[in-house]
């Protein structure tokens, strides 16, 4: 059972008063869309009122209509072609309306771009023409409206052609057509109009069936952002599902995949669904669930590929383009949350290439920040690693939004991989350490004097595995045979001296930097510095490693392990009694030369 | 992939990102077709599941049936069943049907305030207890953070302004002219402490959808429904006084789907048999106030 005809959503935009509803009512009018009567109702109170009947009207009326309530929806219109039904969605013109109009373009597939060849190329058909692009609406059809008022002249049609796929070509859009027509004379909207016989393309209603629905992404690479794990153990269902929507390609049980950022590698076991026929494989824009041939341990966000296939990019540092709505701008330094596909990260603004400003159109190389309506070209660097196409590879896995105060502000793609360069941790700790003002006593002074060397310590691994116990006891331990040594709990610092990020769900770069920045100092300090952080993973511990620098590390993992390629120092079991893995510490920090002995 | 596994396919995405990004989550269900559409699409994302727990605020005016296919489902789909009550202004019988207020205002106490507090946590919560096979006194009085509501876009004007997560403020205030945008299935999952996000998976579908998604998956909707020999039936349920059926002569799903494409129901409302909805201010007031 099934609705059977195919359907299309379709957004009309352009310049306030260049005709996006006259263009909208002829298209109910001449599909026969409107409720009966509708059309004849609204001419009989245009001569009652004396005022010339416009297709605008139709809508307004509609709009009326659906305000009390009888019937339904305000944001959206139906018509219907012989070939599929059509779904318009109201896109304002209003400059204080972009929130709504992003959020209504970004679900069509197709879009009409409306300008009055009398009054030109105005702000607006260039500002809707630019974020319809980079929503990633690829079919766009400008139609060249109010050709009454110019003659019908080709000449007009031509010109406005030329210029406005010149400004296109800028932004690296190719309309699929231009169409000259007079919305409310009726001229090449339904059918090709004789006051234009130079015109031998297709009318509104042709180009419109033209348009390709089904975005073709079956052909392209399998992508497969793993959006949750779910283990239903309580209901007695040990199956570990891997859940998420197919991007793109497709996938079939038995099939080799790679998981990424972290490189794990396992096999399909099953296609898991509910209420269907058994199933052997998933295709781009199902919802789908996996069991693996091998248990390993992955996390949401990481992208599920096939390493037979072109892989997606992994990195930090990216250049993209951008768009930006938020109240505050986008500055420099700032950390944000970025949401690409299923994965998450903390985000930073590092450089801005350019910015088109979104009032005179006139692109600025100089600006400091990214304002409000902005759209630009930056350099942003995430905290740890992400997997992500470039946008001309695969646009599902190649888009991203930012996250300012918990509202979605920007949103934008990766044009480019840059992770080779200098990342802004890297800079800040070359910065730092230049500037380091070191007192008169050397590391090696306080070694000697200590009789033990400094080492920042780190307990890491799932929560609940008795790393505080264990990291508690090495503290006291090491104390009692004379060490210098601190043990730093976790809850301690959000109080303190992380009392000032709250609760903000994007501090988690900023926390870390923090943590590594005390180790830094208190192993200047020449102290033994314990600490334990939940779950680390390889691009925790690199950041740690390298805020630290250049003093030592030491990482010790309890439990099940959260590394992919990162081998900790020490790996302690799960279920180890608190004293025998004490000594197991302390007597790998006498292997390394750290302390010389060390008495229960 | 047809329109059905298309609007399938964003609900379960919708109910994934939803169950992923909120700690404390619920999920209502009126016992309506809509809510029972929805927690069959919360058992196809978590593959048979529903690791949700479905809150239903019991006005005690609801029409039997109801109250009888919502506990037998519950205990036979293993549902973790929470519900609220006003049980203060049912004692004092501050209600349209005992004569005591107008219509709206009997459906802001027994339904409006019953979920404000409800969700907040500060009235209690009965939980279907499995084992007894009867309601006991919840002992969870978190708020929840993520509230999942079936309203669809297609109903009635104001929810035709919904987003898929819409915030909402300390006191369930709902902004509608300054919206957060949402796109590329990005969605509103960070929020304030104090606030809270209505998901709303089905917005994209329509009445006629969610019948044909009925018919599709053989899921179970309370007989009401359909018309079982007196010619009549229920298009939209609520409280017995102010839910009217209408004529009908549809005795099954495939029949429904018929009368609403090109029969008698193709240009009629929905919640035309709703009173409370042609009272002055209607559901906008109501909705603006908390109201699903």
């Amino acid at each position: 059972m099934s609705s059977g005809r195919a359907q299309m959503n379709i957004v009309i935009v352009g310049h306030v008063d260049h005709g996006k509803s006259t263009v909208i009512g002829r298209l109910l009018a001449d599909t026969g869309s409107l409720p009966q009567g509708k059309l004849e109702a609204v001419r009989e109170s245009c001569r009652r009122n004396a005022k010339p009947f416009e297709y605008a009207f139709l809508l307004d009326a509609l709009k009326d209509e659906q305000a009390q309530g009888i019937t339904i929806d305000m944001a959206r219109c139906f018509f219907k072609t012989a070939a599929r039904d059509y779904i318009i969605i109201d896109a304002p013109g209003h400059i204080e309306f972009l929130k709504n109009m992003i959020t209504g373009a970004s679900r069509a597939e197709s879009a009409l771009l409306v300008i009055d060849a009398d009054e030109g190329i105005k702000e607006n058909s260039k500002r809707h023409g630019q974020m319809v692009a980079m929503l990633g609406v690829k079919q766009v059809t400008v139609l060249a409206n109010k050709m009454d008022l110019v003659d019908f002249s080709e000449d007009v049609f031509e010109k406005l052609k030329v210029d406005y796929t010149a400004f296109l070509a800028r932004i690296n859009v190719t309309p699929v057509s231009f169409i000259p027509v007079s919305a409310r004379e009726g001229d090449n909207i339904a059918s090709l109009s004789e006051r234009m016989p130079w015109y031998k393309g297709f009318t509104v209603l042709e180009q419109l069936d033209q348009f390709i629905s089904e975005k073709e992404l079956q052909e392209k690479p399998f992508r497969f952002p793993v959006q949750d794990i779910y283990k239903f153990t309580r209901s007695n269902d040990d199956r570990r599902i891997i859940a998420g929507t197919v991007a793109a390609g497709s996938v079939k049980v038995g099939d080799e995949v790679l998981f990424l950022p972290s490189g794990k590698t396992s096999v399909i076991q099953s296609v898991e669904s509910f209420n269907t026929p058994p199933k052997e494989r998933a295709t781009s824009g199902e919802p789908s669930g996996f069991t693996l041939t091998t248990q390993i341990y992955i996390r949401p966000g990481e992208l599920m590929v096939k390493p037979a296939e072109p892989q997606p990019e992994v990195g930090t540092r990216f250049r993209v383009n951008i768009f930006w709505v938020g109240r505050a701008p986008m500055i420099r330094n700032k950390e944000y949350k970025l949401k690409l596909g299923s994965a998450r990260a903390t985000v930073k603004l590092a450089e801005i290439c350019n910015t088109l400003d979104a009032s005179d159109l006139t692109y600025s190389k100089s600006k400091q920040q990214i304002d409000c309506r902005d759209v630009g070209e930056c350099i942003l660097e995430t905290s740890r690693p992400i997997a992500f196409d470039t946008t001309a590879a695969s646009e599902t896995t190649g888009r991203f939004v930012i996250v300012d105060n918990f509202e979605i502000a920007g949103g934008g793609a990766v044009v480019e991989n840059l992770s080779a360069g200098e990342t802004l941790l890297q800079k800040h700790i070359r910065d730092r350490e230049h500037n380091w003002e070191a007192g008169l006593v050397r590391a090696e002074q306080r070694a000697v004097a200590n009789h033990h060397r400094a080492k920042f310590i780190v307990f890491t691994g799932a929560p609940g595995t008795g790393k505080r116990v264990v990291a508690k006891a090495l503290e006291q331990g090491l104390f009692h045979n004379g060490m210098n040594v601190y043990y730093l709990g976790v809850a301690t610092i959000d109080r303190g001296l992380d009392a000032d990020l709250g609760l903000r769900a994007d501090s988690a770069g900023e926390r870390l930097r923090r943590i590594g920045e005390l180790a830094r100092i208190l192993t200047d300090a020449g102290l033994i510095f314990i600490t334990t952080i939940d779950d680390a993973d390889d691009y925790d511990i690199e950041t740690l490693k390298q805020l630290n620098e250049p003093n030592d590390i030491l990482v010790v993992n309890m439990g099940e392990n959260g590394f992919s390629r990162y081998q900790p120092d020490l790996q302690v079991l799960n279920g180890e009694a608190v004293a025998e893995a004490v000594s197991l510490v302390a007597g790998l920090l006498k292997i390394k030369d750290i302390i010389s002995d060390y008495q229960i | 992939m047809d329109h059905l596994d298309k609007l399938e396919a964003q609900s379960v995405y919708i109910l994934r990102e939803a169950y992923r990004e909120f700690k404390s989550l619920c999920m209502l269900w009126s016992i309506g077709k809509d809510s029972t559409v929805m927690l069959w699409l919360a058992r196809k994302a978590f593959f048979g599941h529903v690791p949700i727990p479905l809150v239903h605020i019991d006005t005690h005016f609801k029409i039997p049936e109801m109250i009888e296919y919502r506990d037998r489902f519950a205990l036979e789909w293993n549902l973790n069943m929470i519900y609220g009550q006003n049980t203060e202004a049912l004692a004092g019988k501050l209600t349209f049907p005992d004569g005591n207020t107008d219509r709206i205002t009997c459906c802001k106490y027994l339904k409006s305030e019953a979920l404000k507090n409800t969700l907040s946590g500060e009235w209690p919560r009965y939980r279907m207890d499995h084992e007894q096979r009867t309601y006991v006194v919840d002992e969870g009085r978190d708020p929840y953070t993520g509230v999942i509501v079936g309203v669809r876009a297609d109903e009635e004007g104001s929810r035709s302004k919904e987003r898929y997560f819409s915030p909402r403020d300390k006191d369930n205030v709902w902004d509608v002219g300054d919206q957060p945008p949402e796109f590329w299935n990005q969605f509103k999952t960070d929020f304030a402490p104090g606030t809270h996000v209505r998901i709303h998976p089905l917005l994209d579908w329509t009445e006629q959808n969610i019948w044909e998604y009925i018919e599709r998956e053989k899921i179970p909707v309370v007989s009401l429904y359909f018309n079982l020999g007196a010619g009549i039936r229920y298009r939209s349920l609520g409280c017995y006084p102010c839910t009217n059926p209408v004529t009908s002569d549809a005795q099954t799903v495939l029949e429904i789907i018929e009368e609403l494409k090109s029969g008698k129901f193709s240009d009629i409302a929905e919640r035309s048999g709703r009173a409370q909805d042609s009272e002055d201010g209607g559901l906008e007031t109501l909705r603006r106030d908390g109201y699903m």
